[in-house]
């Protein structure tokens, strides 16, 4: 009796609504030809919400979700400009891994890899993760060096994570040049068997199903112009369908973050920067682990559907243009056939640009802000997609409690007043 | 790509330029709390609009030079010699020193 019960319960924190995902709905739906239902709904705005986040990426979503499934707040609203999963969740490379350098950055990534582990199960949704492994090369002493440093921070952390040499590369990248003669000869790698890529459209529609599903209501197409602060108190948001009052609004925004934190008075320690990647045609699998080199400025891994996704570090000026530039195209051109000549012949089929911001340790900023009320969860570089359900979690957590998580303490906005910087070059400007 | 017309060469490929950052005072080391220090360290304007910013043509007369920029369309607006005034201020006041509008130091 008892078990039926907290089974009954159990069932009843799912998310309802839109009807389960299975193999036996699959074929349902196959056989009568049945309507799916809309993943999440539409709603006309309304005067005033417990929360209101602003961004309709993962970290906006996945926020949404965690408060309303861990802490039952379920009065809130996303707001985004354009659609869902349009900015930078849309236009990452998708890769997940958590072997960063610092302990504060390994402990923070290691708990969104997990929480990704779990996370189809959790939504009933299919974010397609597959673990297939991350290799980071090493082509001088400098970058090994700095390898072996983040194998032995992440092994005390309890991540998995080697240095390998050569030989091993070659036996998980057949295709790889570890000859002596390459123009940047392979000296070892950092090898992170957990991470790997995930479908990132699938993380946005599962959190938006799954938080929609828990009463959260997701507006796009809405902008907020806006943010209203009084003696220090944020009390609600414009936007370009009407104006909204909340106690609590949450700044969830990637590229944007500084201008959206400039309307509630708050400043950051933020530059803009375009970030470009591209994809070639559709080939057979071969490449099985995420190949990431710092040296050449450039990752490399193929997808589900056999194209290949290259990126790169960032553009080298700041800007707000999402535009992609040949030069970028040629040099990663040039930088992938140093790795892997026998691609010589694929032909690159599109190219496209997010924008980044960029913090001076490369780390994060979230939590408070000296405006009561507002909090941020932004900063996030060329790194934000893999975090996106810790920071969810966290972000839901402190906005429930009042209390910060320790998980995100190193990663306040008052670090850079107080000279705490948590240094994360070394393994987040190219590392991906 | 973006093509800068440096005020020595003629317009360039913004690939032979180095970007040093937005154009502002640097308060006197010697003087500065730790606080004001750090800000200056960190703390940028990032606009979604027209800015002022260093450069360097690295790959080609190697000078510094300060221009205006839009960074949502990348248009560039006007190129001058950097002020001398500008590169530090003895007394730690914000804004800096008036510019030469001929680019004269």
């Amino acid at each position: 009796m008892r078990s039926l019960l907290s089974r009954a319960r159990r069932k009843s924190s799912r998310p309802q609504g839109a009807s389960g995902y299975s193999a036996l709905s699959l074929f349902r739906h196959g056989l009568f030809g049945e309507q799916w239902p809309r993943a999440w709904s539409t709603h006309e705005l309304a005067a005033s919400y417990d929360v209101v986040i602003v961004g309709g990426g993962v970290h906006g979503l996945a926020t949404a979700y965690h408060l309303a499934a861990d802490h039952g707040i379920r009065n809130v609203a996303v707001l985004e400009k354009s659609y869902i999963g349009s900015g930078a969740s849309g236009r990452n490379t998708a890769i997940i891994r958590s072997n960063y350098l610092t302990g504060e950055g390994v402990d923070f990534y290691q708990r969104s890899l997990e929480l990704y582990e779990h996370l189809a199960a959790k939504l009933n949704f299919n974010v397609m993760f597959e673990q297939r492994g991350h290799l980071t090369l090493a082509h001088n002493d400098s970058s090994l060096r700095t390898m072996f440093w983040r194998a032995e921070v992440n092994k005390i952390r309890g991540v998995e994570s080697e240095v390998i040499d050569p030989a091993a590369v070659k036996k998980l990248v057949p295709y790889m040049d570890v000859s002596a003669n390459a123009r940047y000869p392979i000296l070892g790698a950092l090898y992170h068997p957990p991470g790997g890529i995930i479908r990132h459209d699938a993380v946005v529609w599962g959190y938006a199903r799954g938080a929609d599903a828990l009463g959260v209501q997701i507006h796009q197409n809405t902008e907020v112009l806006s943010v209203h602060a009084r003696d220090g108190k944020v009390d609600g948001v414009v936007t370009t369908k009407g104006p909204i009052a909340a106690p609590v609004v949450i700044n969830c925004t990637a590229g944007w973050s500084s201008r959206i934190a400039a309307m509630a008075g708050v400043e950051l320690p933020i530059l803009t920067f375009p970030l470009q990647a591209a994809v070639t045609e559709p080939v057979q699998f071969f490449l099985d682990p995420v190949v990431v080199s710092g040296t050449l400025h450039v990752y490399v891994n193929q997808t589900t559907r056999g194209e290949l996704v290259f990126g790169a570090s960032v553009d080298p000026y700041p800007s707000y243009s999402t535009r992609g530039s040949l030069e970028f195209t040629e040099e990663l051109a040039g930088h992938v056939l140093q790795l892997m000549p026998s691609l010589a012949q694929l032909r690159v089929l599109r190219q496209w640009a997010g924008i980044c911001d960029m913090t001076p340790d490369f780390s994060p900023i979230i939590g408070a802000t000296p405006v009561d009320g507002f909090y941020v969860d932004v900063g996030w570089g060329t790194y934000g997609f893999k975090a996106g359900p810790v920071a969810g979690e966290a972000m839901a957590a402190l906005i429930a409690t009042g209390r910060t998580p320790e998980i995100i303490e190193p990663f306040a906005l008052s670090r850079f007043d107080d000279g705490r910087l948590v240094g994360e070059k070394g393994a987040a400007s190219v590392g991906h | 790509m973006l093509r800068i017309p440096c005020i020595h060469c003629g317009p360039r490929n913004a690939a032979e330029f180095t970007y040093l950052g937005e154009e502002r005072s640097r308060p006197d080391p010697n003087a500065t709390r730790p606080q004001e220090w750090r800000r200056y360290l960190y703390m940028q304007s990032n606009p979604a609009g027209w800015t002022t910013e260093r450069w360097f043509h690295r790959d080609g007369c190697r000078r510094f030079f300060v221009m205006e920029r839009h960074t949502v369309s990348d248009e560039i607006r006007a190129v001058r010699r950097p002020s001398a005034q500008l590169r530090l201020d003895p007394d730690g006041a914000a804004g800096a020193g008036e510019t030469d509008p001929e680019g004269r130091p």
